[in-house]
């Protein structure tokens, strides 16, 4: 299967539900995760309920290792979850396998993480284009493409230096790029601004209420920064791996 | 055009692990190379001699020497065609270091050896002085003689100096020649040892035979040895080959333990790349975790890893053949009279190469294994 097969427009999943309100874009039901360590159980996550309609902004907050990171990685399917299901899109992505779920991944999120995961073999050009080596498209479509997102980031200047040669703030942008180029269905960033000081920290911020707003990109973020979670439309607090709305 | 240049840049990124792994990997390919060579080299006599030749010797043993009234015996058994005999002379030129082998050889000596090529004007020359000599090529080269020179010989078994007039130069007729030996005259040997030394002469360290028909082998040597069987000096004769090979098996074992370091220079070397790879991969957790986030495969990942190993592998490997002929040159030139065939064959390229590939896969193996299996989310947790 094709990961594009299971996704169809909004209006698409409007018509097969006969008329009905919409199924939220991420719909999370039982969701728990417990790791074992020798006989002992520990719970991480403990039966999370939560939707996500598309073109929200969420900002998932709480104490450090209340579960943000894990919940955000199920549902960017990087994490197997011990029950419960996570649909996306229509796409119960727990039962998809490692395989159909890379192909998921790959045409559906968009991944913005803390300490930016580039590569330091690779130009922010290359970069940006990385996730689309995994399509079929041509070598001219793709740089089209990479240029507009660069632009968009105000980084069409910096295309061809390596990360290393890039600030903080920078190379996030850069990430976001990358995070952008493929159109994905759900963006999710886990403490985007973790590693920058304030002023950088508030343009990458803008920059993602930009894309909520301008682009309609549904945006997951996990924050512990009360000032992050003011762009969010939205803020979800986790407590030791139990939700508290 | 994305996988080999990412693939490249990674393998430069630690510039002098990774040249010093190239290096080690050079060093390890020419050593087996080296070694390889040394053991073909020490075969090659065997399989340049001729099967259509018997030698005989004292059965006792190679240093007992025998009748030389034997000769004429030999020459009467069916199927031997002509007859020749060599002494050792075990003489020192200069100094003990330079050691080459030396034959007193009997007049038909020559026409036995088709493949030792002697010009006409060098070969009369020869055998018109009695004190005269022939050299192969590469031992004339090594200590510059040309025709003409005077070659002294220190005596170890036959006291005294022995000084001969080098009155040709020989070639070999096929690659595996030995050209590294130093012929005189039986005659003059004998006599000296007669007249001027008192001790007991026409004898023959050895016979050669040539066979009408070398299917007659076994039972020429068979006739030859039942002849001289319950006299003072009992026989023992085999094909050339199989003499050749005698010596050989004298040095079996070192031959088995030069072989086996060689097996063991590759196993050291793919145990220290296989560390490095291991290393390199641990240091990439994250960006291959970021990799799979992405969507790429576990395979690519693994991929990345194997192109990597193997392109560094291969790279030291094709350097390493290619200076496994330099050092080959410089290693024949040193000992070149001890193991005269010394060349690099096809078959110690391609197994140079094998090896190189071999040492690639196996230092990938577990590192690619490991990077491919690593959960995304504990990949990712190792930067942060
Ligand atoms: N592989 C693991 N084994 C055991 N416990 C883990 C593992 N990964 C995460 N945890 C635990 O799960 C909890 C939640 O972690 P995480 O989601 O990273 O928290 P947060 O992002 O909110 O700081 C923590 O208590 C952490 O120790
Ligand atoms: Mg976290």
């Amino acid at each position: 299967m094709t990961a594009d097969a299971q996704v169809g427009t909004v209006d698409e999943r409007r018509e097969h539900a006969g008329g009905a309100p919409p199924e939220p874009l991420v719909a999370i039901r039982n969701l728990s995760k417990y790791y074992l360590r020798g006989d002992q159980v520990i719970p991480v996550l403990v039966d999370i309920d939560l939707d996500v309609p598309e073109g929200d902004f969420v900002a998932l907050m709480g104490p450090s290792g209340s579960g943000k990171s894990t919940l955000l990685n199920l549902i960017a399917g990087i994490d197997k979850p011990s029950s419960g299901e996570i649909r996306i899109a229509g796409v119960d992505i727990t039962q998809l396998s490692d395989a159909d779920l890379a192909l998921w991944r790959s045409a559906n999120v968009g991944f913005i993480f803390q300490f930016y995961n580039l590569m330091p073999v690779l130009s922010a050009f290359g970069n940006v284009e990385l996730p689309l080596q995994l399509t079929s498209l041509s070598r001219r479509e793709r740089r089209d493409r990479v240029e507009t997102a660069l632009a968009l980031v105000g980084l069409s200047d910096r295309a061809t230096h390596l990360p290393n040669e890039l600030s903080g703030g920078q190379q996030q942008r850069v990430a976001i790029a990358r995070a952008l180029i493929t159109d994905p269905t759900l963006i999710v960033a886990d403490e985007p601004t973790g590693d920058l000081d304030r002023t950088t920290a508030g343009e990458i911020l803008g920059l993602l209420e930009r894309l909520n707003r301008e682009l309609d990109k549904t945006i997951i973020m996990v924050t512990h920064d009360p000032k992050a979670a003011e762009k969010a439309h939205r803020v979800v607090h986790l407590e030791k791996g139990v939700l508290v709305h | 055009m994305f996988v080999p240049l990412l693939v490249l840049r990674n393998a430069f990124r630690h510039k002098l692990r990774t040249t010093l792994t190239v290096v080690g990997i050079i060093v390890a390919i020419v050593a087996f190379g080296m070694l390889r060579t040394i053991v073909d080299a020490w075969y090659a006599g065997a399989n340049a001699s001729s099967s259509a030749r018997l030698v005989t010797r004292s059965s006792v043993s190679l240093v007992f020497p025998l009748p030389l009234s034997y000769a004429p015996k030999i020459r009467q058994v069916d199927g031997v065609t002509r007859v020749a005999w060599a002494n050792w002379f075990g003489g020192i030129y200069i100094n003990e270091r330079n050691f080459f082998a030396q034959f007193a050889i009997s007049p038909s000596y020559l026409d036995m050896y088709p493949e030792f090529v002697l010009s006409d004007d060098e070969r009369r020359a020869f055998v018109a002085d009695r004190t005269g000599a022939i050299a192969g090529r590469k031992l004339a080269e090594k200590y510059g003689w040309k025709v003409g020179d005077q070659i002294p010989l220190r005596g170890t078994i036959f006291p005294g100096t022995w000084t001969f007039n080098l009155r040709g130069i020989y070639d070999g007729a096929e690659e595996g020649t030995d050209t590294s030996t130093f012929l005189f005259h039986y005659d003059f040997l004998n006599e000296t040892i007669k007249q001027k030394l008192g001790g007991r002469g026409d004898q023959a360290g050895l016979y050669i035979e040539q066979l009408a028909h070398p299917d007659d082998a076994a039972a020429v040597s068979a006739a030859i040895d039942a002849m001289f069987r319950n006299s003072l000096a009992e026989t023992l004769t085999e094909t050339e080959k199989a003499f050749q090979l005698g010596f050989v098996a004298m040095s079996e074992a070192i031959l088995l333990a030069i072989q086996a370091v060689s097996f063991v220079v590759i196993v050291i070397i793919m145990a220290v790349m296989a560390n490095t790879m291991a290393m390199t991969a641990r240091e990439r957790y994250a960006e291959y975790a970021t990799f799979k986030a992405l969507g790429f495969s576990n395979g690519f990942v693994a991929l990345l890893i194997f192109a990597e190993s193997l392109g560094i592998a291969l790279f030291g490997g094709l350097l390493g053949v290619a200076l496994t002929f330099p050092a080959a040159g410089t290693f024949a030139k040193t000992v070149g009279s001890i193991l005269p065939a010394f060349k690099v064959s096809a078959d110690t390229i391609v197994l140079q190469l094998a090896a190189a590939l071999v040492i690639g896969v196996v230092a990938a193996a577990i590192p690619a294994w490991r990077a491919a299996r690593v959960r995304i989310v504990d990949g990712l947790r190792a930067i942060g």
